[in-house]
């Protein structure tokens, strides 16, 4: 009997620039999709020309939204540089909304009880923003122990524990941290005008964004020039190998999950400082979620992080724009921003495999798999 | 190569500026914006202020162009939304929830041509106004219709977040209950947050597991509404009319009517005439009231809930005229006197019906 059989296998051949073109091909799949939708939805085509308009216009232009694209980049980047590291090793921290959230925490603790009479107000950033940076450490050390020793899964643990920082944060801010002059609302003091951060001249932009820049090699000099990020690729590709080599598993993801939520801490540390001046609700829109996102499209790559990251923020920004000019609902510009990633995703997955019908015969099914990882 | 592929940006850099300058140069209308904290359709909160920009849409006509935004973050995050905004030359921009009010002040200070309408807040500058309405007006008519259709005298109350607009909500609520039926008790559950169904829905359903026979509640979804109904208890809705989520289960509701409102403002802002300013509207505006009483209010209470609602249109009768004592039982208002303005924009206890603690601040 005659057995064809479908199989996906990686496609070995590669060509120039790949990665760039899988990008830009998918992109513009996704517009085109994108804009059947909208011409269906509307009925005219002008609205689709619109669109195209402002989402491209918009977050890119200087006296427009490019500053808010920017500061959105700016906790985006950070976290999935963090995010990049533990990844490579495949550990899935998904915790790094709550890290954010701890490093958000701490820093205003800081501000507004430990330090508050700081008159330097460069040691007082300083400290505060390393403040922030060892409560998120902190918060990731958790799951990275569970996992180190008692192997719990830390997809479940680092979820978890987001929840109960969000928690927290409200016993915080609905109760011991609630700002006395406050009328009983929500949110803690304004902080002490001291530990702001300092913004680039008259931008708009906090110097968060150079913070974010030195990450980036720091980031990528740890991932590709040391032996701790040549030791985490390992553990990634093959753990039993590393083990046998005598790699320490224990040792790495510790170090790897204390970088990631040391990352995420200082987002959230630079967020309260250089954004919101304060505590309250909705300080973070999902940053934590949306890097995850962001530090996979870049395929685990410090410096594709940080344009990844911004042109996420500028989908953001659009995305708010196209409600105001184009007055979309919201759920149509969470679709369309769906789509984009789904494109994304998807053509890379078309782009680097390909189905191969074969004639054969049925015995061989097992080893079909391992063929070209 | 790469000379080309410069080339081809540029081109397509100046050809996105062309069709951005054309784009704009277009019949100048008299542009308003709503930001929202939630989406419409949550029937609630978000909703009444929908209704009250549709409302403005079809007065001003082709006059006027709206537009609104949806699910916008509380706090500085929302900043960029207000920026864009005044940078698009909106004259009036309405921002309706209370953690918008610092990014709009700060956006206010940059952008003088945009007037700013801040909803429940205290802030204000020279091109930025609060308003809100004493919706505890309608809360208290809402009460006494509660104290007169109990019968387990276990009222359940289903709050948000425990700031003073919504303490003296419900202390408005329960003191119409008091007044027409003092054993009557209001059970207060709180979900800290303004629109969660899910939260909502579970916090009506133990206060109905605990023997509560009407579910009243501030909170911005329906879902309260809706549990009463499954339940088979009266509900009492917020925000707007919720009838069609409770046909059997809903008595009435205190309501908003933003669009009365609105409109004078736009008004006031085409002709010149607008000033800054920290308004407080109550039933005798319009801006608030009491949604039609369902069919279930027997006739007799509805001419009493008649009675007070004139008292207080004219300024007979104030919900908050003393004897009132707090949950200790100090006495907070004596008799004869009224809680100023300024009392009730900070009131932080609860009065001495109500079963249920206010989350304090350690300060």
């Amino acid at each position: 009997m005659l057995h064809l059989k479908l199989k996906i296998e990686k496609r070995l051949e590669r060509f120039k620039c790949e990665n760039f073109l899988i990008s830009v091909v998918s992109l513009i799949i996704s517009l085109v999709i994108m804009g059947i939708f909208i011409w269906i939805n509307t009925g005219n085509f002008a609205d689709v020309v619109e669109t195209y308009k402002e989402l491209f216009t918009w977050p890119f232009f200087p006296e427009l939204g490019l500053v808010d694209t920017i500061l959105k980049m700016i906790p985006l980047a950070l976290i999935a540089l963090g995010l990049l590291v533990v990844f490579k090793m495949k550990v899935w921290n998904i915790g790094a909304e709550g890290q954010l959230y701890l490093g958000a925490m701490a820093t205003t603790w800081g501000a507004l009880f430990l330090f508050k009479n700081m008159s330097n107000s460069i040691s007082m950033i300083t400290l505060l923003l390393i403040f922030g940076a060892i409560a998120g450490a902190l918060w990731a050390l958790i799951p990275a122990i569970l996992k180190a020793f008692l192997k719990l899964d830390e997809i479940v643990t680092t979820l978890m524990l987001n929840y109960i920082a969000v928690y927290w944060l409200n016993y915080l801010i609905y109760g011991p941290w609630k700002d006395p002059k406050g009328f009983n609302f929500p949110l803690t003091a304004v902080f002490p005008k001291n530990s702001w951060l300092p913004e680039l001249g008259d931008t708009g932009i906090h110097i968060g964004i150079i913070i974010t820049f030195i990450l980036v090699f720091v980031t990528y000099f740890i991932m590709y020039k040391t032996h701790l990020g040549f030791e985490l690729k390992i553990i990634g590709d093959n753990p039993k190998a590393a083990r046998y080599s005598g790699i320490s598993i224990e040792k790495n993801l510790i170090i790897a999950m204390i970088f990631s939520g040391a990352l995420a801490g200082l987002a959230g540390s630079i967020q309260v400082l250089g954004v919101q001046h304060r505590l309250q609700h909705g300080f973070s829109t999902g940053y934590g979620y949306t890097a995850i996102i962001v530090a996979w499209l870049a395929r685990l790559n410090p410096f594709s992080a940080v344009i990844v990251a911004f042109l996420f923020g500028g989908l953001l920004v659009g995305g708010e724009q196209l409600q105001i000019v184009m007055r979309f609902p919201i759920s149509m510009i969470s679709a369309l921003q769906g789509l984009i990633l789904f494109s994304l995703l998807a053509s890379e997955a078309i782009f680097k495999y390909r189905i191969k019908i074969t004639k054969n015969d049925p015995i061989k099914i097992g080893g079909e798999f391992n063929g070209n990882t | 190569m790469l000379g080309l592929r410069k080339k081809n940006l540029f081109v397509i850099i100046i050809m996105l500026v062309l069709l951005f300058l054309f784009s704009t140069v277009q019949a100048r209308k008299f542009k308003v914006a709503f930001v929202y904290i939630g989406p419409v359709g949550d029937a609630g909160w978000t909703y009444a202020h929908d209704l009250g920009r549709k409302y403005i849409e079809k007065v001003f006509g082709d006059s006027i162009e709206t537009t609104y935004i949806e699910n916008v973050p509380d706090s500085m995050e929302s900043i960029s939304i207000f920026e864009s905004l005044a940078k698009r030359k909106y004259d009036i921009v309405f921002a309706t929830s209370f953690g918008f009010m610092d990014a709009v002040l700060e956006v206010a200070k940059k952008y003088p041509n945009t007037v700013f309408m801040h909803c429940s807040g205290y802030k204000t500058y020279k091109n930025m106004s609060a308003y809100f309405g004493r919706i505890y007006e309608p809360s208290f008519l809402a009460g006494i219709i509660a104290g007169f259709m109990t019968k387990t005298n276990k009222i359940g109350y289903v709050a948000p977040v425990s700031i003073p607009e919504v303490i003296r909500i419900t202390n408005a609520f329960a003191l119409g209950v008091k007044l027409v039926n003092p054993d009557a008790k209001v059970h207060v559950v709180w979900t800290n947050s303004w629109y969660d169904p899910a939260t909502e829905k579970e916090a009506a359903l133990s206060l109905i597991d605990s023997g509560a026979d009407i579910i009243a509640q501030q909170t911005d979804s329906a879902a309260p509404v809706q549990t009463a109904q499954e339940k088979g208890v009266y509900s009492i809705g917020y925000n707007s009319d919720m009838r069609k989520f409770g046909t059997d289960s809903f008595l009435t509701a205190p309501v908003w009517n933003w669009g009365v409102y609105y409109e004078t403002v736009i008004k006031d802002v085409m002709n010149g005439s607008w000033k800054s300013e920290n308004y407080w509207g109550g039933m005798k505006d319009g801006i608030v009231d009491l949604a039609p009483l369902s069919s279930k209010v027997p006739t007799n209470v509805k001419s009493i809930v008649e009675v007070f609602k004139q008292a207080i249109i004219k300024g007979d009768f104030h919900p908050f005229q003393g004897p009132i004592w707090d949950q200790n039982g100090n006495l907070k208002v004596k008799k004869g006197e009224i809680l100023s303005d300024q009392e009730l924009l900070s009131m932080d206890w609860f009065v001495d019906n109500i079963v249920g603690s206010i989350p304090k601040s350690s300060e």
